[in-house]
């Protein structure tokens, strides 16, 4: 292969952190006009690898090419001057501004340093009309859901001209015919000879769009070929260097009594007419699109909110909640889908995080027992296998998998009867999600109930005994597992197949 | 190995601030031997403790993610308070109580409308602030308090076994508010909701009632230090505690508690008053005019908390 034909490349890169060699001699070579998937779990170093190409780390040894030219990043402006754009997991819009305030964040369009709003609100608005979004330019970023923050980000990403874009979990938050569309802007990008980056955990995703990948585990190179010389089933065992006997260890146990019980739950401009019954040893899948209600009646459940009208009972008890405490001491706990929002306290510790609800119980008499928080915290890192140097480890130095399981150990702690998990597997590598999976398995076999609010249709066929699937607010129905895919699509998009077909684009 | 050198340089990392405070102290022997005598460390001491304890209360409610403006006008209306039940003639009890009562009640008011209000606490303590010395000049008509009780007058200017008794108040206060703070469910509380608010609330932290004790016990801390300083200077004078505010949020940054919260120890605070002790005793023993030390102490603050930046940095 002649070496021009690789527009970056990055050899031997190496970079370690107090405690931990993040990067080991790991080379990733990108062809002009390619999509390239950089493939790894969660904290194989992949983030490592794309923030030292961003300019955020400076790696302690090898070298990176450019066009053939070896070249040194120095930070993240440097790296746009250089032709390299990156769309970062973590979203960083500045709520307060509007849509074409944040694509031109840092060069913004200016007449002798007066701002020229105009010309920037219509060339956001021919660069989303171009991407096929349907976006207001003036409008506020607070405004936007997620998934609209990571239209933005994209748009803005492209909008720099970049000779290589870096996409880390694009899709992750956006809906499936929004990742219709990305796919689609992402081959008008490379067929003007820009190459792209993706990372992704979605197995579907890499083989429908990439044309090379690269694997990289513990901070290792692995291999890198071109996408057809890969398989599934061989791409997951180089990611996790290991067999995965079942991707969903679902098993079958008796289901009992009726545990948990809403009846018309209704919370304006939110939800409405809500009913469902959980029961002892049952995984209810919850789906639906992005915007369907789910996520917002399940923390009502849980006393995040509190409806406006309607009743949930436990064990036929009829329960006043009113707030997550009132839940937690009702034995309702929910992981909710924002780690970092509503789940962790990302510069605490991972003790303090873990003990974070049963304080109070734990120690009826005020005082903490330093002895007791480390038995129970130690206990729980070898139960759910979080890797970390120690209980005092700041949970905000984890990857995705292991806060995730500093989530489900907090929760787990208070010994609930009914679990929600809300989109427990969100930019969780493979090895962390059959973990995570066998959780809620072991808690359906101990007689549990456990609710999982899911945007992964395979993983709610998968796991699943029965699914509840939402839309706009309503319950569309309930479908038992072992329907397929496009019958829940169908009806998360209100049944009729034309108007899902639409929704969906397929 | 690795592990090992990265706890040893957080450590580094958390006592820098000590070995800073030790270096000055080692500076100002050497410039001036008489500073490392028993009287000189004892005055320091003393001329502290007032702003010690008020900052108890600050860096409680700084860890908590708030921030409060209102001690040093809390510190005022509480002594006022103090010196006019004094001077009455009532035992030293009753003043001491009702200082210590009106303090906490004025942290209630903080707290009450902070968490049920949803106002940010820099709004509703920077109220406070003026309401507290508007109340002083109220009480006292704008005039000093003289003629406090000989027994009132012990909590400020008399000494046990040599250790003048503010010291000793500053002390407990230290004690107590390290032993909420790292043995107590309700510190763990505090450094949660500091944290991550909406996290600890979904943990099933009672958030509002957590916030409100934050803003109780800081104005209780707020009218010690007001009934302390008007026994020291045997006057209720409604000016005093002027300022304070600013020396505790210093102090408290000083000793490494982020602003943002979440992070900060008591120990940590401590130091931070004992360096700005330090260093406006030192000056004046170094006879650097009182004009100069606020400039010295302006920026002493900012190089910790530049150097405190740094070292976070390196351990991240």
């Amino acid at each position: 292969m002649n070496r021009q034909d690789y527009v970056l490349e990055m050899l031997e890169v190496s970079k370690g952190f107090p405690g931990v060699q993040a990067l080991d001699k790991v080379t990733l070579r990108v062809k002009k006009g390619e999509v390239h998937a950089l493939m790894g779990e969660n904290g194989a170093g992949k983030s490592t690898l794309m923030k030292i190409l961003d300019g955020i780390y400076k790696p302690d040894s090898g070298k990176i090419n450019l066009h053939g030219e070896q070249v040194s990043i120095r930070n993240p402006h440097d790296a746009i001057q250089k032709g390299i754009a990156m769309i970062h997991q973590e979203l960083s819009p500045v709520p307060a501004m509007t849509i074409a305030e944040n694509i031109f964040l840092g060069r913004e369009c200016h007449w002798h340093g007066f701002v020229d709003k105009k010309r920037m609100l219509r060339e956001t608005g021919e660069l989303l009309t171009q991407m096929g979004f349907d976006l207001d330019p003036a409008a506020q970023m607070d405004s936007l859901s997620i998934s609209g923050c990571q239209l933005v980000e994209i748009a803005k990403a492209v909008s720099y001209h970049a000779d290589v874009i870096i996409m880390d979990e694009p899709s992750s938050a956006i809906t499936e015919n929004e990742v219709a569309k990305l796919f689609q802007i992402i081959r008008n990008l490379t067929a003007e000879g820009v190459s792209v980056i993706y990372i992704t955990h979605k197995m579907d995703e890499v083989f429908q769009i990439a044309d090379s990948a690269t694997v990289i585990r513990d901070g290792h190179y692995i291999d890198s070929r071109p996408i057809g010389e890969f398989t599934p089933e061989t791409l997951v065992n180089m990611l996790v260097g290991r067999e995965l006997k079942a991707v969903y260890p679902k098993e079958t146990v008796p289901i009992g009594d009726v545990l948990l019980e809403a009846s018309g739950l209704t919370r304006k401009k939110q939800y409405e007419n809500v009913s469902f019954t959980l029961r002892r040893g049952e995984i209810l899948g919850v789906a639906g699109l992005v915007g369907a209600g789910r996520t917002e009646v399940f923390e009502s459940v849980a006393g995040l909110t509190r409806p406006d009208s309607g009743e949930i009972r436990m064990n036929s008890n009829r329960l006043d909640i009113r707030s997550p405490r009132d839940a937690i001491r009702n034995h309702i706990v929910i992981a909710t889908e924002d780690r970092k929002g509503t789940g962790l306290c990302l510069g605490l510790k991972i003790r303090d995080n873990i003990m974070a609800e049963v304080y109070t119980d734990r120690f009826p008499n005020g005082f903490v027992s330093e002895k007791t928080v480390a038995e129970t915290c130690n206990a729980e890192m070898g139960k759910f296998n979080i890797k970390a140097p120690s209980i005092n480890q700041k949970v905000g130095n984890l990857s995705g998998g292991n806060q995730q399981k500093v989530v489900l150990s907090k929760v787990l702690l208070t010994d609930p009867e009914v679990v929600i998990f809300d989109e427990p597997t969100r930019g969780i590598d493979v090895g962390a999600k059959s973990e995570i999976y066998k959780i809620m398995v072991d808690l359906a076999r101990a007689g549990k109930g456990v609710v999982m609010i899911s945007s992964e249709l395979p993983e709610i066929l998968g796991m699943s005994d029965r699914i509840m699937v939402m839309c706009h607010g309503q319950v569309a129905g309930f479908l038992d597992s072992g329907v397929s895919q496009e019958e829940v699509f169908r009806m998360a998009c209100g049944q009729t197949g034309q108007e899902g077909g639409e929704s969906f684009g397929k | 190995m690795e592990n090992k050198k990265n706890r040893t340089r957080e450590l580094i990392g958390q006592f820098k601030i000590v070995l800073i405070f030790l270096a000055m102290c080692i500076i100002l022997t050497i410039l001036k031997p008489t500073f490392f005598s028993v009287s000189n460390i004892i005055n320091v001491l003393r001329q502290i403790s007032i702003i010690a304890i008020i900052s108890m209360g600050s860096t409680m409610i700084i860890i908590s993610g708030g921030i409060d403006l209102s001690p040093g006008s809390i510190a005022g209306v509480t002594g006022i308070i103090a010196a006019m039940l004094s001077s009455s003639g009532m035992p030293v009890i009753v003043p001491v109580l009702a200082g210590l009562l009106a303090g906490a009640l004025c942290g209630l008011f903080n707290g009450a409308i902070i968490a049920k209000g949803n106002i940010p606490p820099f709004i509703v303590t920077l109220g406070m602030m003026t309401i507290g010395r508007g109340l002083a000049y109220v009480l006292s008509d704008g005039k000093p308090i003289s003629g406090l009780s000989s027994s009132f007058l012990v909590l400020g200017r008399s000494s046990v076994m040599g250790i003048p008794v503010p010291i000793i108040v500053m002390v407990l206060a230290v004690l107590l508010t390290w032993m909420i703070m790292d043995k107590r469910v309700f510190g763990k509380h505090v450094y949660a909701l500091g944290g991550n608010e909406n996290a600890a609330r979904v943990s099933g932290v009672n958030v509002d009632l957590v916030k409100i004790k934050v803003y109780v016990f800081a104005g209780l801390m707020a009218g010690l230090g007001g009934v302390v300083l008007a026994s020291r200077i045997a006057t209720g004078h409604p000016n005093s505690g002027d300022g304070y505010e600013m020396d505790a949020i210093a102090s408290t940054v000083i000793g490494g508690t982020s602003l943002s919260g979440g992070v900060g120890t008591i120990g940590g605070t401590v130091v931070g008053a004992l360096i700005i002790g330090v260093l406006n005793n030192g000056l004046d023993l170094l006879g650097v005019s009182a004009y100069y030390q606020q400039i010295a102490k302006g920026l002493i603050i900012i190089a910790a908390v530049l150097m405190d930046q740094k070292t976070k940095s390196k351990t991240n």
